[in-house]
């Protein structure tokens, strides 16, 4: 009885503050998957421990949501990445890999932390990721953090930053210390 | 019974046991190697060794559904370690992560003798300078991830060089650390038989072995109790054409065998003839299985097969025998019917005589088998039957047959316009569809069914195992030089591969180099204080110190000396996956070394030959090999030659009679009927659209030995057909025609072909004799 003569009150009092916390998890990827796409230039830093000076890589992004994302690299060396459904293409002057994905768990996951996050797809995140918001609407960062170890083997932590529908920077923590950080710069549709 | 008659009845038995003898000895295939010719041009020969020998020969495709993933890919393993713990196989892949694994360090602990970018140039300092930079930049891509861990080792990225040539896009797909087909409801192994193509007794052992395996391994495992074999691939071909066409023939021998003995129980009454009767058939289907044995070495399934349509013709001439003589008076047969019968006999073994010189040992065997079958069937009709024939025998009087059917026949006499007109039909009929009267796929003539066919297209796909495919084939007496060829040809299909030509192409060199690349690629190696020295001048400026790169110097010092680094050989990669790589392409044949390099076909469609040809015309030996095209061409030059021959035949069986008969006339009155009856057959197949292959003709040919007979007692017959020699026909005619009828119904295309030629053709062959006689049945 005392029980249920408390819990109203509660959510009256709870009521204001949901109001304001109206920025969560689920409004981020309601906002995300408004996202229609496009192109972005990309500046990738890698921080190896085996080298002196980080690796610096540059090129272009382009997003069909939901499946299909287009990396070209054009420095230091051209590179095209494409990423559609379950295969990733990669492309190096005369090579060319192919990995169908959905072989590689692992690799499968890795790759849907990226998808998942610019489609907003909550449910395939919360697969292999635990999610952590921090910020507003209009300066967020979302830590993945992965619950499977064969993930957690190779990244410990895989962090998106932005504002509003628009992903501004990502940056990954290797198991190993190394860490890469990639800030995308939308370019404005024709 | 006659001193003579003793003497051919033991030299009968004797030979009755000589035969049994050899039969006992005699080696049955079902391969392809029957639809290969014996003095093969030098593709030809390649493609005979390809199909008798080659890796595809060997190659089984195996699938096992049902059950959950996981489990299924536990008993893939545990079915791969039993397989290749067994002496039938050569190896098994079923792409276990682990076993692949293994490879893959055999791959990196030899990439300084393997890496095809190992020159001297590659350890300037420039050289240098270039491939680590590439590293780092590769860094800098998703796939850095791969190299990070291997760079102090493999700055220059040789592994990447290995990998990438390995072409990392077309293996099967995989779940749960091993192949599985893309749908995830597959679990997929390929195993290599030891036994190669030709050999299918090996092979059948090969598959039972494997179903054992399976069996056991699933019953071991739980949750596999619902699990499924399939398996597929060239063995899976053979043994079960083998099979099938022995199932076919004792089925077949079953049903005509019952229909016929049905048949001369009722026009003999007796048992002791009936026995005596049959008595020609089986020796001479003995005699016939014998001679194919001797004179080819073994006897291919459809030999066999053949076996029983020479009960058709052989069981007639115990029938003329029994019904045309008279008790106690085989002198009066002797010298009124056997002359007839004689050249009856002679006509059919001229005709199949033209088989003989075919190319297409599968035909030449069914000459040889039909010649000697008949002329052993005829001669103990002739020699054996009468002294065994039981003293107070008497034929039950078939005259009454005889009379029965002599006013039909006699009808049928006044038709002879008909018989000329069906005939103007016929040639008509011909005339318009001679484009598709002949089929001009080798295929046609496999027994397989359309369900395994199926099956193995889908577990070929799933495997992504190479068809029969292209190939390009180099050869030399000396294993390195053959090698050696296929560096020098790799090499140019490389640049037939950046041009768009091919999609790609396999070479065990990959695995395998010659010994004198392998050579070259070592002598590249600098010594260690040199490399250091250079390492240290390249790597100034890059964000990677030298210093990090200790483990390079010492896996280059290690690889530039034979004595802790052996040559790369055969006994290395033994035990590893690469080995059935290599193996399947590297074959030691008599006169030496062939290495074959599959190419792939790019994703538009085919490849262009000319292009291929051109770009490796200036390697002696090496020739390109289109397989499926070559079969289908070489199948088809078969079947010119069979269409000469056949002509040939006819033309033999014309001479003969002619110089026998002496009279132009009753030549014309012999050959028409059966001239008439083969045109005839041959229009009603075309217009029931079915096309004809070697099988059919070989038919056509039958259906004249069968009908000459017929013929030929209409001609003897000067003024009108006895009743007791029209009943012999008859019944003659209505034995044939239950057992080419029986052979009709066959799901093997040889037996079937042969069925469907020969009953129709025989009654046809009967009936225009009638016809053609001109009405003087009485």
């Amino acid at each position: 009885m005392k029980r249920s003569g408390v819990l109203p009150w509660l959510t009256l009092l709870a009521w204001p503050l949901h109001v304001h916390s109206a920025w969560d998890v689920d409004a981020l990827m309601k906002s995300l998957a408004r996202h229609e796409g496009g192109r972005a230039r990309f500046v990738e830093t890698k921080t190896i421990a085996l080298l002196d000076k980080p690796v610096v890589s540059s090129g272009e992004l382009r997003y069909q949501p939901p499946a299909r994302l287009e990396k070209r690299t054009l420095k230091p060396k051209p590179e095209l990445m494409v990423l559609d459904g379950d295969t990733l293409l990669l492309e190096r002057g005369k090579q060319k890999f192919q990995v169908r994905l959905a072989e590689q768990p692992e690799a499968l996951a890795f790759v849907d932390s990226l998808r998942g996050t610019l489609s907003g797809d909550r449910a395939t995140l919360e697969k292999s990721y635990k999610l952590r918001l921090d910020g507003n609407e209009q300066r967020w960062t979302l830590d993945l953090l992965p619950n499977d170890p064969r993930i957690a083997a190779f990244v410990l932590r895989i962090t998106f930053g932005g504002a509003n529908s628009q992903v501004e920077w990502i940056r990954y923590l290797q198991a190993d210390g190394d860490s890469s950080t990639m800030t995308i710069e939308p370019v404005e549709a024709r | 019974m006659t001193r003579s008659g003793h003497r051919a009845i033991a030299v009968w038995l004797l030979g009755l046991v000589a035969c049994v003898a050899v039969i006992a000895q005699t080696r049955f295939t079902a391969d392809m190697s029957a639809f290969m010719p014996q003095r093969p041009s030098a593709t030809q020969q390649l493609l005979v060794e390809q199909l008798r020998e080659g890796a595809l020969s060997r190659l089984l495709l195996v699938g096992i559904e049902g059950g959950e993933p996981a489990a299924r890919a536990e008993l893939s393993k545990q079915l791969a370690g039993r397989l290749a713990a067994s002496p039938e196989f050569a190896g098994v892949q079923n792409g276990d992560a682990a076993a692949l694994a293994k490879d893959r360090d055999l791959l990196f602990s030899h990439r300084y003798l393997l890496s095809p970018a190992v020159n001297p140039g590659r350890f300037t300092v420039d050289g240098l300078r270039q491939a680590i930079g590439d590293s780092i930049d590769l860094l800098a891509s998703p796939a850095g991830l791969m190299i990070k861990s291997l760079l102090p080792r493999d700055p220059t990225g040789e592994m990447i060089e290995l990998v990438g040539a390995l072409g990392a896009d077309h293996g099967p797909a995989s779940a749960h650390g091993v192949w599985m087909s893309r749908d995830g409801r597959r679990a997929l192994l390929m195993a290599q038989t030891v036994a190669p193509g030709a050999d299918t007794d090996g092979q059948e052992q090969a598959l039972a072995r494997l179903r054992a395996a399976f069996g056991e391994v699933r019953e071991r495992l739980p949750q596999a109790a619902d699990m499924r074999l399939l398996v597929s691939g060239t063995p899976v071909f053979s043994v079960d054409a083998r099979r099938t066409i022995r199932g076919e023939v004792e089925r077949l021998a079953i049903v005509s065998g019952v229909g016929i003995i049905a048949v001369l129980m009722l026009v003999f009454r007796s048992l002791p003839a009936l026995a005596l009767g049959l008595l020609p058939v089986v020796s001479g289907a003995l005699a016939g299985v014998a001679a194919v044995s001797l004179g080819f070495g073994h006897v291919h399934g459809l030999t066999i097969g053949f076996g029983t349509t020479l009960i058709g013709e052989a069981v007639d001439y115990s029938i003329y025998y029994f019904v045309q003589s008279r008790e106690g008076n085989d002198g009066d047969w002797r010298a009124r019917f056997w002359p007839t019968i004689r050249l009856g006999v002679l006509t059919s073994l001229f005709g199949f005589a033209s088989l003989l010189f075919s190319g297409f040992p599968g035909l030449a065997q069914l000459g040889l088998y039909s010649m000697s079958g008949l002329l052993v069937a005829a001669a103990v009709t002739r020699f054996v039957l009468p002294p065994l024939r039981p003293a107070g025998f008497r034929p039950p009087d078939a005259t009454a047959i005889g009379r029965a059917v002599a006013p039909l026949l006699g009808g049928l006499g006044r038709l002879r316009w008909l018989a000329f007109g069906l005939a103007v039909l016929a040639v008509a009929t011909l005339v318009v569809q001679r484009d598709r009267l002949w089929n001009l796929r080798l295929s046609e003539l496999s027994p397989m069914s359309p369900a395994l066919l199926a099956l193995d297209e889908s577990l070929r796909g799933e495997l992504g195992a190479p068809g029969q495919g292209y190939l390009v084939v180099v050869g030399a007496p000396e294993r390195e030089a053959a090698l050696a060829a296929a560096e020098r040809v790799a090499g140019r299909l490389q640049v037939l591969v950046d041009q768009g030509v091919i999609a790609g192409f396999e070479t065990p060199t990959r695995f395998l180099p010659s010994r004198a690349t392998q050579q070259a690629r070592r002598a590249a190696l600098p010594e260690r204080d040199e490399l250091a020295r250079r390492l240290r001048e390249a790597t100034a400026g890059l964000p990677l110190r030298a210093e990090r790169l200790a483990p390079f110097l010492d896996d280059v010092e290690t690889a530039r000396s034979v004595e802790s680094q052996p040559w790369l050989d055969a006994e290395i990669l033994k035990g590893s996956h690469l080995t059935l790589a290599v193996d399947a392409m590297l074959l030691q044949r008599q006169s030496g070394w062939s290495v074959l390099l599959p190419l792939r076909a790019p994703a538009a469609g085919e490849i262009d030959a000319g292009r291929v040809r051109a770009a490796v015309a200036d390697e002696p030996g090496a020739a390109f090999l289109d397989v499926g095209r070559e079969a289908n061409r070489l199948y088809a030059e078969y079947l010119d030659e069979a269409i000469v021959l056949s002509l040939a035949g006819f033309a033999a069986i014309a001479v003969l009679l002619a110089v026998s008969l002496r009279s132009v006339r009753r030549l014309l009155r012999v050959m028409a009927p059966l001239a008439i009856a083969v045109l005839l057959v041959m229009a009603g197949l075309a217009l029931a659209g079915e096309r004809m292959t070697l099988l059919h003709l070989v038919g056509l040919l039958l259906t004249v030995a069968v009908g000459s007979n017929y013929a030929l007692f209409f001609d003897k017959a000067d003024a009108a057909i006895e009743p007791r020699t029209l009943a012999s026909l008859v019944v003659a005619n209505i034995t044939t025609v239950i057992g080419f009828g029986a052979l009709a119904t066959s799901t093997v295309p040889v037996l079937h072909a042969i069925g469907v030629t020969v009953g129709p053709g025989a009654v046809l062959a009967l009936l225009l004799s009638a016809m053609l006689a001109g009405g003087r049945a009485r």
